[in-house]
């Protein structure tokens, strides 16, 4: 233990902490821009300068660590003119176009300038002397350079945490930028659009791609029928970002804000998350007995899922030699898109050409994913719009919905029935968890043999996760499988997924199932989701997903009634005909930037 | 009495038997070679200071068995060009006394990262290096050699940019601690010396510590390899005894009409004529990594502050806002100071945010800058406004 004074204060505290958290234990917070709890220090902003007694310079108290006797104030007069300098130089380079910013009142810039009341612009506006154009080619993600205060935030999350590196700095000192592969737009790099930088950017430099106009004009049109489907992960984050705490279910309060809204149809991406583990599934165990009965070289193995559509176009720039590895399922959003437009008018009778197919992800990725032209097989575009969850937050704040009032309701019909199995879709893990649930007991006729259903070894939060399940006794169609142990692997966060395939490449990993989110802790942790978002964050949105989990009567997939139902009405069986022409999809190899 | 006029010295570029002073080397405890250094008093040629000895033992200290030598030849202070002539006179005596650091610290491998303009030298340095070699495989030593080429960023000097910069990454300042004597190269120890301070190691070992002692003043031992320029008849490089007033140095290297001397480069600071007596050129004064660049009255210090601000706003790896932005505030400050479009109180803010820039930035290329400003703005002010 080191002990230290801060502000007069004595604290001791493990060797290794910085300044900044032995101050937090003191109460004292230390305004920081550079800092995120997911990055390795940077130590760039120098907004959390402080004195250390003794010391010329100031410290960096996110990047120094705290040494026995050392004296530290936080808050002297050579801090306070150096803090407020720094804040003026930030605001003297940055478009400070506030009421217009899309980021207007959630920008950690704005606050710091509000605490530190920097109203008298002493320097020269230095915005005004460069020339930016914002970057609105991405589908998902659009870059405004005018707002960037070099934190580096964006490239070390794109470094650090998904290992994809479509965004550097470049150049040097007044031309010192954020950047991509020779200063491409971030629609025709590595980008995956996972919104992972959007989630950690302090300003309003990387933000979503917004669609809420489009869609607000839909719901106003009256010769439209407007569907939205609610993925899984965003009825444990909604809450945040109207003022609830962490962790908080709004499911019931969710479907109610939208049905206010004005949406004609409130349905749920859960139940085409059930569906895909009826085709993945059965794809899957195909896919086995193509190797092990048949012994065609062709099948593919280890399948991964093809959920995350960051995963997907990772997968396509980074390893395209495993693309036949990939499921052919399409996501949750696409195979409901698809039926969106033939199922539901069907049923419903509507003409599809009225549809318009609404999705809510805590996601940027799906809007790129909406976009691909791999997605129209219903003749349509499958999904029209995508908008994120804090997209819908802001809708319903526009609409004058309080949110906090609202009973709960429930998801309309068809497509709105799901089972617990789908909702842990938004967690890493879930959809291998969900996917054994029914392929165990495809094969064996028996529920898979963990208590109440849970796969605790796909849980958790380390970024590779191994597990397996042994079949015994199974049914006689699969009696194959007899004494098989299935191999699973789980990966979040693309720079797991990468050492996870790097393991699959050189044969050191051997799994017959990898399961890849691409952002940390799943989509509970998508670009998408509201910010901020840490990895105490994500635990509780975890633990709010798994308790919706066990609050469901429906656990397993293949118990969906209504999944039973669209196959009776409309599919037929799992990889059918039908299924083939709306459900699945093969997908293209990409450039290496 | 002080004499009028500096001493001379012929010790950096003295040709000297490096197998010599190797083969005395070789049979040293490492210990008794910092301790050699330490009684020597030598600091760092570069411009910061730093005991050489106290760097060398420090990092002869870590456990890690791996460990490294670093000779910064990025050599990118304006007006500092002794390094280059170094290397192209006398690059045994650098590797010989990268050879010394080495067996004092422990490492086994040492680094010549040059700077980038300096590419000419290679062929010259490699003919040398591989000479060196064969001495050190004659004395059964594993100490190895590479070179490595800077790019021409001026931040590559500031040494942990210089390591990122080796280790293949864009050449950026890292945060201190850890220095570079537990955690410099590639994570390891790691003891960086400038050119010229390799070679005066050499020169002790050669000659003994009190040899060198004898040489300058209680605060600055020893001599020093001055870059000359400017408004002087006498541009050049030439060692001189280190201790020296200001006007010492002007009556021998100035025109007659000097009114200002730049002691260090960009990054250093300008000595008016009035305090030419008073200012000594070393440690306890001004210390220089060897720069000095003389201003006659023909000079506008307008200009050469803004060719000053100019070159760090282009400089500045661009990494933290006080020396991103501070650097472009000064530029541009000055600029509407003399455009009057500011009115020259605004000088009195700049000089605050300069001592921000100084306090706060994260290496010393941000924390010079108002060095120069300072020095220029308090004693030229109305050459600044007018």
């Amino acid at each position: 233990m080191v002990s230290l004074s801060i502000n007069g204060m004595q604290v001791k505290v493990p060797e290794g902490t910085t300044i900044l958290e032995a101050a937090k234990k003191l109460n004292f917070r230390i305004p920081t821009l550079c800092h995120h709890d997911d990055l390795c220090v940077a130590g760039n902003c120098r907004v959390c300068v402080v004195e250390q007694l003794g010391a010329k310079a100031l410290a960096a108290s996110c990047a120094v660590p705290v040494a026995e006797g050392m004296q530290i104030l936080t808050n002297s007069l050579k801090v306070r003119s150096a803090r407020k300098h720094i804040i003026e130089l930030l605001l003297s380079e940055h478009n400070a176009d506030c009421t217009k910013c899309y980021k207007n009142g959630m920008c950690e810039l704005q606050n710091l300038s509000n605490e530190f009341a920097v109203g008298d612009h002493i320097f020269i506006d230095l915005n005004t002397i460069k020339d930016y154009t914002v970057d609105r080619f991405s589908p998902s993600i659009q870059k405004d350079d005018s707002k960037c205060i070099r934190c580096q935030r964006c490239v070390r999350t794109c470094e650090q945490l998904q290992g994809v590196n479509a965004l550097t700095v470049a150049f040097k000192g007044d031309h010192q930028r954020i950047t991509t592969f020779e200063d491409l737009s971030m629609a025709e790099v590595i980008c995956t659009n996972c919104g992972q930088c959007i989630n950690r950017c302090p300003t309003g430099a990387l933000v979503e791609r917004t669609y809420l106009d489009e869609v607000w004009d839909a719901i106003l049109d009256p010769t439209k029928h407007v569907v939205v489907q609610t993925a899984p992960a965003v009825r444990v984050g909604l809450g945040e970002e109207l003022g609830l705490e962490p962790g908080k279910r709004v499911t019931g309060q969710m479907v109610s804000a939208l049905k206010r809204l004005g949406f004609d149809s409130v349905l749920d991406t859960d139940f085409s998350a059930d569906l895909t583990i009826m085709e993945e599934g059965t794809e899957l165990l195909t896919r086995l007995k193509g190797a092990l009965v048949d012994k065609d070289p062709d099948v593919a193995l280890p399948m991964t899922t093809s959920c995350s559509p960051g995963w997907v176009k990772f997968i396509e720039h980074t390893f395209p030699e495993y693309l036949p590895n990939v499921s052919t399922c399409k996501s949750p959003q696409q195979m409901f898109g698809a039926l969106a437009k033939t199922y539901y008018p069907q049923t419903r009778n509507i003409d599809p050409k009225d549809i318009v197919s609404v999705s809510i992800m805590p996601c940027t990725a799906k809007k790129y994913e909406a976009n691909r032209p791999e997605m129209r097989s219903s003749g349509y575009k499958d999904v029209d719009y995508v908008l994120t969850t804090r997209e819908l937050a802001r809708m319903i704040k526009q609409a004058g919905v309080d949110f906090n009032k609202l009973k709960e309701d429930k998801y309309d019909s068809i497509m709105g029935a799901s089972s617990g199995a789908a909702v842990i879709f938004g967690a890493t893990g879930g959809v291998m968890e969900a996917a054994l649930r029914t392929a165990y007991e495809i094969v064996t006729g028996r529920p898979v043999p963990f208590e109440d259903l849970n796969i605790t070894p796909v849980r958790g939060m380390d970024g590779v996760r191994h597990a397996s399940v042994l079949f015994e006794d199974c049914k006689e169609e699969w009696s194959f499988l007899n004494g098989v142990e299935l191999q699973c692997a789980v990966a979040h966060g693309l720079v797991n997924a990468r050492k996870l395939m790097d393991g699959v490449k050189s044969g050191e990993i051997n799994v017959h199932f990898i399961e890849v989110m691409a952002c940390p802790g799943g989509c509970l942790g998508g670009g998408g989701q509201p910010i901020p978002t840490n990895e105490k964050i994500r635990k509780k949105r975890t633990e709010a997903i798994y308790a919706e989990d066990m609050s469901m009567e429906i656990r397993k997939s293949h118990e969906n009634p209504e999944i039973i139902g669209i196959y009776k009405d409309f599919l037929g069986e799992p990889l059918g005909h039908k299924s083939h022409e709306l459900l699945h999809t093969h997908y293209t190899k990409r450039e290496r930037y | 009495m002080r004499s009028k006029h500096v001493k001379r010295v012929d010790l950096i570029f003295e040709k000297i038997e490096c197998k010599t002073v190797l083969e005395k080397i070789v049979g040293m405890k490492p210990d008794d070679i910092c301790q050699e250094i330490l009684n020597s008093d030598l600091k760092g040629r570069g411009g910061a200071g730093f005991p050489t000895g106290t760097k060398w033992r420090f990092t002869a200290q870590e456990k890690d068995p791996v460990k490294y030598i670093v000779c910064n030849a990025d050599e990118g202070e304006p007006g500092t060009f002794k390094d280059r002539e170094i290397l192209d006179q006398v690059p045994g005596k650098v590797f010989c006394g990268m050879a010394i650091a080495g067996k004092a610290v422990g490492a086994k491998m040492g680094y010549v990262y040059l700077r980038g303009e300096y590419k000419f030298l290679i062929p010259k340095l490699n003919a040398e290096l591989d000479k060196f070699h064969k001495t050190m495989d004659e004395f059964n030593q594993n100490f190895r050699i590479q070179i490595r080429l800077g790019s021409g960023a001026y931040i590559c000097g500031e040494e942990s940019a210089l390591f990122e910069s080796i280790e293949g990454k864009r050449g950026e300042p890292r945060n201190k601690p850890p220095y570079p004597t537990s955690s410099g190269l590639f994570g390891k120890p790691t003891a960086i010396n400038n050119v010229e301070t390799l070679v005066h190691t050499v020169m002790i070992m050669n000659y003994g510590a009190d040899h060198f002692r004898e040489l300058g003043t209680k605060d600055s031992r020893g001599s020093k390899v001055f870059s000359i320029s400017g408004d002087t008849p006498k541009a050049g490089i030439f060692e001189l005894e280190l201790g020296m007033t200001v006007d010492q140095f002007v009556n021998d290297f100035g025109d007659g009409d000097t009114k200002a001397v730049q002691v260090g480069g960009a990054s250093g600071f300008c000595v008016p004529r009035k305090k030419f007596a008073e200012t000594i050129i070393g440690f306890e004064g001004m210390p220089t990594g060897g720069s000095m660049k003389l201003f006659n009255s023909s000079r506008s210090m307008y200009n050469v502050l803004h060719n000053y601000l100019d070159f760090f706003t282009e400089e500045s790896c661009g990494q933290c806002t006080p020396c991103r932005v501070g650097c472009q505030q000064l530029l541009k400050g000055v600029e509407a100071v003399k455009r009057g479009e500011k009115n020259s109180k605004y000088l009195d803010e700049l000089v605050k945010l300069a001592k921000t820039m100084k306090r706060a930035s994260k290496c010393g290329l941000g924390q010079s800058v108002g060095n120069a400003f300072g020095s220029i703005v308090e004693n030229f002010k109305e050459e600044i406004i007018y």
